[in-house]
């Protein structure tokens, strides 16, 4: 037992790190490098949200009218609930507990997948109901409350590109749950070497972190119409 | 390995899920929150839950609360770039009507 353990570590330790610690150390402190580039990433898009949001008010208003907040919660305690399933199985690895830290990627897993099919019940929604922005965007409430349709254009084009985004990190985050996954049921980590398990887990709580400020900035905007 | 090699904090079961209820209670609250008609205190207010949900998060499920001090200089410099981001773009966009251009 002890002596696979310093097997894996061995294998697993880098010849230009001292030790695993540091080894650890370096690769979460990469990790947060890289998740500041996405925080800016996001950022441009959430800037052109609060210009155009200011600009063109009631036109937003409209726009999230259309939305379907129920979907929106749903999805929203979905991925708080693939949080915790990735946040424990982070800790399962921490403690050595390998056939538990499988079944709580496993169902982080289908909590990303459950969000994507939601979205795509939504996305498909306003698709038929011409609510993507291009020749064939139409949007026939907006005249009747005085709004200029294509300032509500404006706001789906910001719908579509950021949750867009947000749902291809969520792609890319199931495919490296399931190369956690499948690295780790074959026994590659342990309490000595877990990084990737940890950096792939902070990666899925950022795509969670956007997605909370998502929801209230896309679907809660207002519910009555201000005219 | 010695012992010395586990330094990194494990955090107990209760509080990932003492924090998860908090945040399925806070979106609850969000949406029943944006059900009121406060005004501009709408945006407010689903700002700022939202912001105790993000900081519950990077906090305990990212682990901030226990990291190294480099982690944390790392996030704040993320949180002050967007905050320049932001804060600099709408000075421009919100005092463009402010006052006018004598050339014009």
């Amino acid at each position: 037992m002890a002596n696979s353990d310093i097997e894996v570590a061995e294998l697993s330790l880098q010849h230009h790190f001292a030790s695993m610690d540091q080894q650890r150390e370096s690769s979460t402190f990469g990790m947060w490098l890289f998740l500041l580039t996405e925080i800016m990433f996001f950022g441009g898009l959430f800037c052109a949200y609060l210009v155009y949001r200011a600009t063109y008010y009631q036109a937003f208003v409209e726009g999230s009218q259309t939305m379907n907040i129920w979907l929106g919660a749903t999805n929203t305690a979905v991925l708080i609930c693939s949080s915790l399933t990735m946040a424990l199985g982070v800790r399962c690895a921490q403690t050595d507990n390998r056939k538990l830290m499988v079944i709580l990627l496993i169902f982080t897993m289908m909590f990303g997948l459950a969000f994507l099919g939601i979205k795509a019940i939504e996305y498909h929604e306003h698709w038929t109901a011409h609510q993507f922005p291009g020749p064939n965007f139409s949007f026939p409430q907006a005249e009747a409350n005085g709004v200029n349709p294509q300032n509500v254009q404006i706001y789906f084009s910001l719908y579509w590109a950021m949750t867009g985004l947000h749902a291809l990190h969520m792609v890319i985050g199931v495919g490296l749950v399931l190369w956690i996954t499948i690295v780790g049921a074959r026994g590659r980590y342990s309490a000595d070497y877990f990084a990737p398990v940890e950096n792939v887990g902070l990666y899925w709580h950022f795509v969670d972190l956007v997605w909370i400020y998502l929801f209230p900035l896309l679907y809660l905007i207002s519910h009555k119409h201000g005219g | 390995m010695s012992s010395e090699e586990h330094r990194q904090h494990v955090i107990a079961i209760g509080v990932y899920v003492g924090i998860w209820a908090t945040l399925m209670i806070l979106t609850a609250l969000t949406v029943f929150a944006s059900f009121l008609e406060l005004g501009n205190w709408n945006i407010v207010l689903a700002l700022v839950i939202a912001t105790i949900k993000g900081t519950l998060v990077v906090l305990f499920f990212m682990h901030l609360y226990y990291s190294s001090k480099l982690t944390k200089v790392t996030v704040i410099t993320a949180l002050f770039f967007l905050f320049l981001l932001l804060a600099l773009s709408m000075t421009d966009y919100l005092t463009r009507g402010w006052l006018t251009n004598p050339m014009h």
